[in-house]
């Protein structure tokens, strides 16, 4: 706010003086950011690399630098339908954008009134809303399993994608509630007393200022679901088959080339979602205010 | 150009009372301030008028008719907030234009309109900037310029220059009063502060505890403050007790003239009182009346005038004198208090408790 003190008082100074938002860094801080993105990049990249060469491998025996023989078999086996890898997949994908509806369709206006209001029995609700970080997801999903049985939701995708929605909502609901916390209620109330109705406002006022938060919860909320297991083998059955189950024998067996190669169509979805989320919030991060807050 | 009246005004949230029966009619084309402490309700009785709350008894009138029906989109009472003053994903022109387009109007006609009311701010060529690239001051003036454009019934400001600094605020405030005059518009805002409220307002409604205490244009305030309290609101708590018989209030320190056309209430058991700045220190042996003894207990000299905090019997009086005026501390003074600037006030500062928790 230095500006504020030196405003002149006539309108042509006025319109001259702009505030530069774009802070030109100095020299050394910039080869600290570059060191930081640098090292994040290795540390990410170099087990990812390491992954892409043992996917190629037909035969990789100790002390040999790298694999003596190379070989698509493993890729091979990916892509061939007795693999499921395909079908876990386009299973995974499926429910992951399912829970994400879901929780914006149930988290949105628990955030809303979370961040910005004050209730009876608030700090029970988010209490409530916690315990799944607290106590695993596990114990709840042995529960809900026999009612599930009962209402016929086990080995449905839909009832994958409800018990999935118990460790996503916590962080959707964190997340959300403080963009809407941080975000107020000022200028809704602004808009409606400049003749926006209540839909109105959401079009036009609230969705554009809360969007940033709200890519950033579903994209948490799509990678939870995505790493979901224990979860969906209980209500899944074995029948519904996701990703994480496809690659977890191949972990604990020997065919590392295998593992490997499923890792990455694993990880994949994961790194593309991260790069476009990223993307969209460097366009406009002044929204992200609420972000830094959690 | 709307008159708006408010008639047996209440809200309650819970077991609190934060607006008790608020009666004021304010003209068509006044700008009126709400002035008081924080949560003494004043914010409160601003959102009634827009409709963002409704009022648990009483009504709101525009124009002689009744708005609490009404939704707040439609009632056309158009509020500026203190903070998140503008659509941070909009640019200015898309910010100053919103109430149009809500409004249907035209974009031929919105970005003529939109143009002429920021000239109008004196904010021109700006219209592709966004909210963050603004000074605080300038994105105040694009928010009174969205609330402007749509010819607003009444104009709503909920503590409009709270977030500015000394300079700004008083540029601020001619302008605010400059566009308001000039469009003829019914303005209402609240502050706590005095004198802000006194500068920008035509009328000044002071508000205790959910209570108006004293409605008025702003220098009765200082004149004829109604109560102890509001005469310390405003800065005087130069109060004498004293008995009134007739003209002559007798008091522990002497008898005490007052002007029985200014002050024709009050008898019995009275409480005098007498602005800092009108009391006039006089030389032992002159022979002005209504004189009474002081003991300078402090002196604070301030350049333009000497502050002088002084014991006039069992009080302790404010004294606003002539820089020359530099008595030592301690030492024994004469004040005159003029019969034309002796007022008597109600005591209530007993009641302050009670209309707290009122239930």
């Amino acid at each position: 706010m230095t500006v504020d003190t030196k405003e002149p008082a006539g309108p042509a100074a006025e319109s001259q003086e702009y505030v530069d938002v774009t802070e030109r860094p100095t020299v050394t801080a910039k080869w600290v950011r570059r060191l930081a993105v640098a090292s994040i990049a290795v540390a990410v990249g170099l087990p990812m690399l390491s992954l892409v060469v043992w996917s190629f491998a037909f035969r990789w025996n100790f002390p040999n630098l790298l694999p003596s023989e190379w070989g698509t078999q493993a890729w091979a086996y990916v892509a061939d339908d007795s693999s499921r890898v395909v079908e876990g997949l386009w299973n995974s994908t499926k429910v992951a954008v399912l829970v994400t509806l879901l929780a914006i369709i149930v988290g949105l206006p628990a955030s809303r009134a979370l961040g910005q209001h004050e209730f009876k029995g608030k700090s029970a609700v988010e209490w409530v809303l916690m315990m799944p970080i607290i106590v695993p997801a596990l114990v709840a999903t042995m529960g809900i399993h026999q009612i599930f049985i009962r209402l016929r939701l086990t080995e449905t995708l839909f009832g994958v994608a409800l018990v999935h929605l118990i460790p996503a909502i916590p962080y959707f609901v964190l997340v959300m509630a403080s963009v809407f916390a941080n975000y107020g209620t000022a200028l809704e109330e602004t808009a409606r007393t400049l003749g926006a109705n209540k839909f109105r406002v959401f079009r036009y006022v609230t969705f554009p200022a809360i969007s940033s938060g709200l890519l950033v919860a579903s994209m948490f909320t799509f990678l939870i679901s995505w790493g979901q297991y224990v979860t969906t083998l209980l209500i899944g059955g074995g029948t519904f088959v996701t990703l994480p189950l496809v690659l977890f024998p191949f972990l604990s067996g020997a065919n590392h080339a295998t593992a490997a190669a499923i890792s990455l169509v694993f990880v994949a979805p994961a790194i593309i979602v991260l790069v476009f989320t990223s993307r969209q919030l460097g366009r406009e991060s002044s929204v992200m205010g609420g972000f830094g807050r959690i | 150009m709307t008159a708006v009246a408010l008639s047996h005004l209440s809200k309650r949230f819970g077991n609190h009372l934060a607006v008790r029966d608020l009666n004021l009619e304010i003209e068509s084309g006044e700008m009126v301030a709400f002035l008081g402490p924080s949560g003494c309700g004043k914010t409160t009785t601003l959102r009634m008028i827009t409709g963002l709350i409704q009022p648990t008894s009483g009504d709101v009138l525009f124009d002689g008719e009744s708005v609490v029906g009404i939704p707040t989109e439609r009632r056309g009472a158009v509020m500026v907030f203190q903070k998140h003053l503008l659509f941070p994903t909009m640019n200015v022109a898309q910010n100053v234009g919103f109430g149009l387009k809500m409004a249907g109007v035209d974009k031929a006609e919105t970005a003529r309109r939109v143009t002429e009311m920021l000239e109008l701010v004196e904010l021109p060529d700006l219209e592709s900037r966004k909210a963050h690239e603004l000074s605080g001051g300038q994105q105040q003036r694009v928010a009174l310029a969205r609330a402007l454009v749509v010819r607003p019934q009444v104009l709503l400001l909920d503590e409009p220059l709270a977030n500015l600094d000394a300079n700004l605020r008083i540029t601020m405030r001619q302008l605010i009063r400059s566009i308001q005059h000039e469009m003829g518009i019914t303005a209402i805002f609240v502050t706590h502060d005095q004198e802000e409220a006194v500068m920008l307002a035509d009328r000044v409604a002071l508000m205790f505890d959910g209570v108006v205490q004293q409605v008025g244009e702003p220098d009765t305030f200082y004149r004829r403050p109604s109560t102890t309290r509001v005469a310390q609101f405003f800065r005087n708590s130069n109060f004498l007790h004293g008995v009134r018989s007739g003209n002559v209030v007798s008091t522990p320190v002497g008898d005490i003239e007052v002007d029985p056309v200014q002050v024709a209430d009050g008898s019995g058991d009275v409480i005098l009182s007498v602005r800092p700045e009108e009391v006039k220190p006089v030389l032992a042996g002159s022979d002005a009346a209504n004189t009474v003894p002081a003991t300078v207990e402090s002196v604070i000299y301030m350049g333009t005038h000497t502050q002088v905090v002084a014991k006039i019997g069992n009080s302790v009086w404010n004294v606003q004198t002539a820089a020359a005026f530099n008595p030592r501390e301690g030492e024994e003074v004469l004040f005159e208090l003029p019969k034309e600037h002796v007022w008597i006030v109600k005591d209530d500062s007993n009641s302050q408790p009670d209309a707290v928790k009122a239930s």
